[in-house]
């Protein structure tokens, strides 16, 4: 077995030095009759080239969204992600590493967290951030349970714009947690009252900018009247390249800003792993979930860095800590902090340009098209059109046809009558003979 | 001496003296600054066409001013985070004890298969009619899964160990307010020795948490159990094999002691690693248990995630499992991706995640378990138990064993008793290992023993690296009891950065980077 370097010589020669002769006395302790003595039923080891064969088959059943037009977000997205990043998140010394407890050998993973806290503190426009969650949803649930601890109510007002799938990530929380959430219905109009919903009672509003739909959100309104009512306001992403073109939540003073960090630096990898981005007013660091690195010095008075406030954490502070987290998205944390340095804001302002155009150019394609009307005001590169016929199953007319086209509404919202409405994703990596595919198809089909 | 061109071929005399240099680089090991303080507004190390002009749907919501960001050229982005990476000990670098957490080997083959644009180029919500070989991958890691631990389900979408935990407790809570109970069973029992997540899970699910006191031989009892069973009691969560390295003896007798109150059995299953192809946790009497796939199957620790916790179920909680997962109709797999679509008799608790999981993991661990195979996955297992005691064997005399009386599994545990009037804690002994070459151990976990060190070597070091390690640690451990305190309490010497003060971090908290104010004019 290639990867276990024991010989048969060197496992009776310790067995010999321990002072037994089978392995198993070392098992000892394992119940009578519960130890297996042959190996479980499965497949015996195999060599690269088969291991290769067998995955190799399984992933060539699946539709690459670089090998088709793609038009698919609603939460993930399809970007390009520069050679130099996966190149280097696949050096030994940060792969094989790891949660940076002996800061004096993992100061590489520390100046990385304290640049990225620092990245996504200006790109949200917040005091602070920390060192990551799984993803943009977990981040939510997270970011309404410290809302909870912060105000010490435990209601929730969730926008009818947030993803459906982050608005049941939140749900499954608090019923386990026996705390109240209100759902608004969805809001394809974005032209729902939430200011009505908030009052002395309420601990936070979840609001999604752009939200589900792609429409783009005012939440200075929804902070002030939170704020009068002494509830939070946490606002979501769930496209972080839109932050290089739009007004950041912190400049509309939201308290929590969560959202999916997985646009920049990582692949789609049908669903995950992403990264979670979560950042804060800094008078709310103490009742953050998570992970934060700080800056400090060495003995001899040089700058580095180490894990900090970690009395907010599981494994000081047991059942009062700020949340369970431990192994967060280190690597994701990575690829994501290397792009956005080759981007700078230079390139990050540009790509969110490039997005904005492609969305905007796809849109007004599409308004041509019969028994296709574009639903949005306002938007970044995602939104939602209106058709003549069930999304669904122009969506699977068009994959046969080998075209992504989008997210049909009935997959996140099903039996909620909106099934007659597509999301409709468009990045960078779409062309010009993307566009006309889709519509030539659109037509053809509609 | 000098060769004919006047160039030395052999250090001269002072070869040996210590000369501080003026960058204060010290030849590989480069200080690195911020990409604040290296990089420019300006700069970009990725090339975008502006697009022709168009015009904006932004609305009121366009961005104004500058967001703060500096970039790098891509040969200055390379050189930046190369030289970060000098500065990290993995496990290629060397011997990784690194207790609880598996720091076994990192197989490219496992990069290799889930860069596969099959797998990572796909996205979670495109129509399942074009994802097919996705379906069958988690279905096959689901098959392994449930064969390894002889369970018949799991819950493959919780993003990493602790959130497998509360996957799997939020089953429990879900079984247990079915029945009707929610009310009232509402205490969880979690060994003092248990690692902090499992207290931090219960509380998150609204569950109050009594502790089981550990028995002076580092095992849990089931009579201690037995004496805080209740009808308010929901569950207990305890790690098998536990976080003093050992196999819980009573292990059975508490699962069936849960089930008569009326309570379940979640295990932690942090040291799985120990008992794969060993023994099985359905056999056991397990209704929950995650399962790291960042520890037990090898997908890279990454300097802190992303990991991967799959749930495995018992049949009572089965049903309960979260929206999304893959249910087989007439052989055919399909993704139930909502409650109202899950079949007959399932009444999914919720979601844990927006999607279906840690899929580029899924990857990994199968490359994994195809690679070992059966036969594999039981050998690595005795191995990691095997090297676990030959540490053990070789470092009893000099170190103290908290818990003598039973074997190791896959971990050893030492206390600090053995250190006492010695002026060195083990704080100071973690850190002169670092200048060995080593990675410490685990330290001062698990709390019921006094300084603890917890050493994980895994399978994948040979017995040439363990002789070393032994022979290394024998060093120290005479040097420390000798007159050396010195070596220790100053340590690491040789570390890229001496230690740290982490009092200073928490009490002036600075957690990113913010401009220098300009100096003030000379008067």
């Amino acid at each position: 077995m290639r990867y276990l370097p024991l010989t048969d010589t060197d496992r009776e020669d310790m067995l010999a030095r321990i002072g037994i002769s089978d392995i198993d006395a070392l098992f000892s302790d394992v119940p009578a009759g519960k130890l297996l003595k042959a190996p479980v039923e499965l497949p015996r080891a195999k060599g690269e080239l088969e291991v290769e064969r067998i995955l190799g088959k399984m992933a060539g059943k699946n539709t690459a969204a670089s090998a088709v037009p793609f038009f698919v977000g609603a939460g993930a997205y399809k970007h390009h992600v520069p050679a130099t990043v996966d190149h280097l998140i696949q050096r030994s010394e940060f792969l094989t590493s790891y949660t940076p407890y002996q800061p004096e050998i993992a100061q590489g993973t520390l100046q990385y967290l304290f640049e990225f806290q620092t990245q996504v503190a200006a790109l949200t426009g917040m005091e602070v951030a920390n060192a990551s969650m799984y993803d943009g949803s977990t981040g939510t649930g997270e970011a309404v349970l410290m809302a909870h601890r912060v105000t010490k109510r435990r209601k929730a007002v969730l926008s009818g714009g947030l993803h459906p799938h982050y608005a049941e990530v939140i749900r499954t929380l608090s019923h386990m947690a026996n705390d109240e959430v209100v759902s608004l219905k969805p809001d394809v109009a974005a032209s729902e009252d939430i200011l009505s919903q908030i009052d002395d009672s309420v601990s936070c509003v979840v609001v999604q900018s752009p939200d589900v739909f792609g429409n783009l959100r005012d939440l200075k309104p929804i902070a002030e009247k939170a704020h009068a009512h002494g509830a939070l306001l946490i606002a979501v992403f769930t496209e972080v390249v839109s932050l290089g073109a739009v007004v950041p939540p912190g400049a509309q003073d939201a308290d929590i800003v969560v959202g999916e960090g997985q646009s920049i630096g990582n692949a789609l990898n049908f669903g995950g792993p992403y990264v979670g981005l979560f950042a804060a007013k800094s008078k709310y660091i103490r009742q953050m979930p998570g992970r934060l690195c700080g800056e400090t010095i060495d003995s001899t008075g040089q700058r580095g860095f180490v894990l900090t406030l970690s009395t907010r954490e599981q494994h000081i502070r047991r059942d009062k800590a700020t949340s369970n987290i431990c192994t967060n998205s280190g690597l994701c944390v990575l690829a994501f902090t290397i792009h956005m340095t080759l981007l700078g804001q230079t390139g990050f302002a540009r790509l969110a340009e490039v997005n904005h155009a492609n969305a905007v150019k796809l849109a007004d394609l599409l308004a041509g098209v019969e028994g296709v009307k574009v639903l949005n005001d306002s938007f970044f590169n995602e939104f939602t059109v209106k058709l003549k016929k069930p999304a669904a199953e122009v969506v699977e007319v068009l994959a046969a046809k080998g075209i992504l086209a989008g997210v049909p509404v009935s997959r996140l919202l099903p039996g909620a009558g909106l099934d007659d409405l597509l999301i409709i994703a468009s990045t960078e990596v779409n062309t010009d003979e993307d566009r006309a595919a889709l519509v030539a198809a659109l037509v053809e089909v509609l | 001496m000098l060769n004919r061109q006047g160039r030395p071929t052999q250090a001269g005399e002072a070869a040996h003296a210590e000369h501080a240099t003026f960058t204060g680089n010290k030849a590989l090991q480069q200080i690195e600054p911020l990409i604040f303080e290296i990089g420019h507004h300006e700069a970009t190390g990725v090339d975008i066409d502006k697009p022709a002009p168009f015009k904006s749907r932004l609305g009121k919501h366009a961005r104004q001013g500058e967001i703060g960001l500096p970039g790098l050229s891509e040969p200055e982005a390379m050189r930046h985070y190369v030289r970060l990476s000098q500065k990290n000990y993995g496990i290629d670098t060397g011997l990784f004890p690194l207790g609880s957490c598996t720091m076994k080997h990192n197989a490219r083959l496992n990069e290799k298969m889930a860069r596969l644009p099959g797998f990572s180029d796909v996205h979670p919500l495109q129509p399942l009619s074009t994802v097919p070989g996705a379906l069958d991958l988690m279905l096959e890691l689901a098959r392994y899964l449930m064969t390894l631990t002889g369970m018949p389900a799991v819950a493959l979408s919780p993003k990493a160990g602790a959130h497998g935990e509360a996957c799997g407790m939020m089953a429990i809570k879900a079984a247990i307010e079915a029945k009707g109970e929610g009310a009232t069973r509402n205490v969880v029992l979690v060994p003092e020795s248990a690692h902090g997540t499992n207290p931090a899970t219960a509380a998150l699910i609204g569950f109050s948490v009594k502790a089981v006191p550990a028995r002076p031989d580092g095992t849990v009892a089931v009579e201690d159990v037995k004496a805080l069973l209740g009808p308010d009691i929901a569950a207990i969560m305890l790690t098998n094999p536990n976080t003093c390295g050992i196999f819980e003896p009573q292990i059975v007798e508490i699962a069936a002691a849960m089930h008569e109150a009326g309570a379940y059995f979640y295990c932690d299953g942090a040291n799985f690693n120990a008992i794969v192809g060993k023994a099985r946790p359905g056999d056991l009497g397990v209704d929950a248990m995650h399962i790291n796939l960042h520890k037990t199957f090898s997908t890279p620790h990454g300097g802190g995630g992303p990991g991967a916790g799959p749930v495995v179920l018992s049949e009572r909680l089965a049903p309960f499992a979260p929206v999304p997962f893959v249910h087989v109709e007439n052989g055919k797999p399909h993704l139930i991706e909502s409650r109202g679509e899950a079949p007959a008799g399932n009444q999914p608790f919720g979601r844990m995640t927006a999607f279906h999981g840690q899929m580029g993991m899924y990857v990994r661990a199968l490359a994994y378990m195809l690679s070992h195979g059966a036969d594999g996955m039981k050998q690595a297992s005795e191995d990691a138990v095997l090297n676990a005691n030959y540490i053990r064997a070789g470092l009893a005399d000099l170190m103290s064993l908290p818990f003598p009386d039973h074997p190791s599994m896959h971990e050893v545990l030492f206390d600090d008793e053995w250190l006492k009037g010695s002026g060195v804690a083990t704080l100071d002994f973690a850190k002169a290992m670092i200048d060995e070459g080593y990675h410490p151990m685990t330290v001062y976990f698990p709390l019921v023993v006094h300084g603890a060190m917890l050493i994980e070597p895994t399978e994948s070091e040979s017995k040439a690296a363990l002789d070393l390690f032994i022979a290394t640690l024998r060093d120290l451990a005479m040097a420390a009891k000798g007159n050396d305190k010195e070596r220790f309490t100053s340590a690491p010497h040789h570390a890229p950065i001496r230690r740290l003060d982490e009092t200073r971090a928490a009490r002036q908290p600075v957690l990113k980077w913010e401009k220098p104010a300009p100096a003030k004019a000379a008067e």
